[in-house]
């Protein structure tokens, strides 16, 4: 038997299990199965880090041991690969392991519309499933299989962000042909009504959604952005200012430009710009290097728009200017961590911090509305506690079997 | 019903890399051919160019004698299978094999005498209200071929499907898909790495190796008569024993080989089967052997030390010591090794008791053997 292990210090757990056992037999403390359609064993081990386990052949984990990695090194959205194990005894498949994607939303959950009112994010799900296909093809990436359960999402603030959790069939290119792209969106649409016809055929689908409608938006939705992401403008060579107008426009869809290709057309008189995006994560990256925290790009956009709203607020008192990276450290202690430490610790594991912090904003945006004017920090985090979280399940290790 | 054919199919890269020099290759109407060849050959990015995920680069494909190359995958109506296979719980198997076609927006009456049609052709009828969780693994696995035979496709294209299964379900499977395909009579382009996969399921098994078809035939044609040395060692396993040898003796109706300081004569119809060694008087070539050829009929004798026997129930597996160079297909050609003894493998009759360490006589079945020139690789023949 072969493990091969990544940051072994923090996964250390895994060398206890019983590795060279088949994992239908496993009878460890923390074991679940986990729902969903699967072709292998799959098993979730819950602990202080929750890993999910799934028992295939040793040239396919090797295979999806490499290709996660991949992915992850190109800053891609995926589960977190942490070993694989091959060479077992008996020609026993070998096990690829992964960290278990916390505060993930199964789409059993987002779409049976049951249980998850805070909002209600099911008709964001095809959204983020789009922007994800999308992000695999512009880093070459063929999936093979893109469907609702090789997926797991998670709240974004007000929209979803997708994660790719199974690439037992995909492929890495240098760049995706046109056919190899439009079969990966056709099969998406097909595996998406598939698993919506499933649900709803199960009881489990919320009223108002049509499956062959909602799969089709797939497609729209994917061409899109692709479209946006990629396509050529043309312009008046003295319209230049267009050239920044499509860079916001990219930073806005969370990407970034890292090359801008101007062509003068034969008679000089128009330019035409070809942008070569590369990878989602502009407001992540800049919320990170601000203030160190962590989150999606969505809630990355709305937390800085707060420091900028909350900069505004410091120069207005102060009568000077405040460096960003200033008013950032004070947003964090002042309104950040002082909102978080509002909520009681046993409710605090309910969302993730950038997520709580996004609902509280939003929490205060509805009581302002209605009271006519602004309330406050302190008082809006009281109400969201007693009105909205209270209420809301704990999404952190959330199995679609809980609902 | 329908036709493939490559006329000088290329693909080559921006980076100038040539993955399929100029493929020219054609499957008959309702035949299930396999290509077949070891990792990097090409087979893969040839199944993408007919499949329009890859552009083509030179040549012509034609399917139903129309060229497609500039078509997308889905004008080219062909259906890849098992992409994904899986089935989903909640719905009946009518449902199953139905689903996709309401993208197309199908009228119900019509999608209710396809799945029949389907169903009737997979032997399903008799469970489309059944879910996915109350068939055995075979009735499942036809579920799956019933979404893409559905679309009633001109061409079936499978990329190594089995891949991913275990080893007793790719048996299974293997035997599915086999059975189906001739059951429903579509033409059917496979791709696979495994020569056993290609020689139990295709009706022909086209070998490429780095973009070169090297032979296409029905496979006991390839393993008979391998065209060159590569297939001689790629088909079968165990892989064909060769060594080198050199011809002596050509110019009576005999023809005499040397392995070594040992002598085999090949007389009558045997001699007349490797005719092309007759040119080869005096010079060396390599001399092929299959396992089974050898300790069976036979007229002529092989002493070999015996290093290892593996019992395999059926079969006894005995791998010998010869004095002489093994040789071996390489990708630019032919290698010889330096070393003057090789291993080769004699498949012996179970109850033989030979044991490790003797020094025994195989019969050879000259009837069986093989002669491939040196320098090309190519078989010598009745040429």
């Amino acid at each position: 038997m072969r493990l091969q292990l990544v940051k072994a210090a923090e996964h250390g757990s895994v060398v206890n299990w019983p590795l060279d056992q088949p994992l239908s037999e496993w009878s460890i403390e923390g074991m679940q199965k986990v729902a969903g359609l699967h072709r292998h064993v799959v098993r979730m081990v819950e602990g202080e880090i929750s890993y999910v386990v799934k028992e295939i052949p040793d040239p396919l984990a090797e295979r999806e041991w490499r290709l996660l990695r991949e992915l992850a090194e190109a800053g891609l959205p995926t589960a977190e690969v942490v070993g694989v194990v091959t060479d077992r005894d008996d020609e026993a498949d070998g096990l690829l392991i992964t960290r278990h994607l916390d505060f993930s939303l199964p789409y059993r959950t987002l779409l049976s519309g049951r249980g998850l009112r805070i909002p209600y994010l099911g008709e964001r799900m095809l959204d983020a499933l789009a922007g994800l296909l999308v992000r695999l093809h512009l880093a070459g990436f063929f999936w093979g299989d893109c469907s609702l359960s090789n997926t797991l999402f998670r709240r974004d603030a007000d929209a979803l962000a997708a994660y790719i959790i199974d690439v037992e069939t995909g492929e890495r290119h240098d760049e995706l042909s046109l056919g190899q792209r439009r079969l990966d969106l056709q099969i998406a649409t097909e595996n998406v009504l598939g698993g919506l016809l499933d649900l709803q055929m199960g009881g489990w689908l919320a009223d108002g959604i049509d499956p062959v409608e909602t799969a089709l938006a797939i497609e729209q939705s994917y061409e899109r952005l692709w479209q946006e992401l990629t396509g050529v403008d043309e312009f008046n060579a003295d319209e230049t200012f267009r050239v920044d107008k499509r860079l916001r426009r990219l930073h806005d869809l969370g990407f970034d430009a890292a090359e801008l290709e101007l062509v003068t057309t034969v008679d000089g008189s128009r330019l035409r710009l070809v942008p070569r995006v590369v990878e989602h994560g502009f407001h992540a990256q800049r919320l990170r290097t601000l203030t160190g925290l962590e989150a999606g790009e969505n809630q990355s956009r709305r937390l800085l728009n707060d420091i900028s709203r909350y900069r505004a607020v410091l120069e207005q008192r102060g009568g000077r200017k405040v460096p960003e990276s200033v008013a950032a450290a004070r947003w964090l202690d002042e309104r950040f961590e002082r909102a978080l430490a509002g909520i009681p610790p046993e409710m605090s594991s309910k969302l993730e911090p950038a997520e709580l912090y996004h609902q509280v904003l939003e929490h205060r945006w509805f009581l302002s509305e209605r009271a006519g004017g602004d309330v406050g920090l302190d008082e809006t985090v009281a109400s969201y506690v007693a009105d909205v979280l209270a209420n809301a399940p704990a999404e952190q290790l959330l199995v679609a079997d809980d609902l | 019903m329908s036709t493939l054919r490559m006329n000088k199919l290329q693909k080559r890269y921006d980076n100038g890399f040539e993955a399929v020099p100029g493929l020219d290759l054609e499957i008959h109407d309702g035949e299930f051919l396999v290509l077949v060849g070891p990792s990097g050959c090409g087979k893969s990015t040839v199944l993408r160019m007919v499949a329009g995920l890859e552009d083509i680069s030179g040549g012509e494909l034609y399917i139903d004698e129309v060229v497609v190359n500039g078509m997308g995958p889905q004008q080219r109506d062909i259906a890849m299978v098992f992409q994904s296979y899986a089935l989903y719980p909640n719905m009946t198997v009518a449902d199953n094999i139905a689903f996709a076609m309401k993208l197309r927006k199908t009228d119900k009456a019509e999608m209710a005498a396809k799945v029949a049609e389907v169903a009737d052709l997979l032997e399903l009828t008799a469970v489309l209200d059944r879910k996915p969780g109350q068939l055995s693994g075979g009735q499942r696995q036809r579920v799956a071929m019933g979404r893409a035979i559905v679309r009633n496709p001109k061409l079936f294209l499978m990329d190594e499907p089995l891949s991913n299964l275990d080893a007793k379900l790719r048996v299974q499977t293997r035997a599915e898909i086999s059975k189906l395909q001739r059951r429903l009579g579509v033409t059917t382009m496979y791709v696979t790495h495994d020569q056993i996969e290609a020689m139990t399921m295709g009706d022909r098994v086209a070998v490429l190796r780095r973009g070169v078809l090297m032979q296409c035939a029905s496979p006991a044609d390839l393993y008979e008569s391998p065209d060159n040395l590569f297939v001689a060692q790629f088909i079968g396993s165990p892989s064909m024993n060769v060594v080198r040898g050199s011809v002596s003796s050509a110019d009576g109706d005999d023809i005499v080989l040397n392995i070594g300081v040992q002598k085999i004569t090949l007389s009558g119809e045997a001699a007349g089967r490797l005719q092309g060694l007759r040119s080869y008087d005096g010079r060396d070539i390599a001399i092929g052997i299959r396992s089974e050829a050898l300790g069976g009929d036979g007229t002529a004798i092989l002493e070999v030390g015996v290093d290892l026997v593996e019992m395999l129930g059926s079969e006894l597996l005995v791998h010998c010591t010869v004095e002489a160079p093994s040789v071996r297909a390489i990708d630019t050609g032919v290698e010889i090794s330096d070393d003057r003894e090789s291993s080769i493998v004699a498949s012996l009759d179970p109850r033989n008791g030979v044991k490790v360490g003797d020094r025994v006589a195989l019969t050879v079945d000259t009837m069986r053997m093989h002669a491939f020139d040196l320098e090309t690789g190519a078989a010598i023949g009745r040429q």
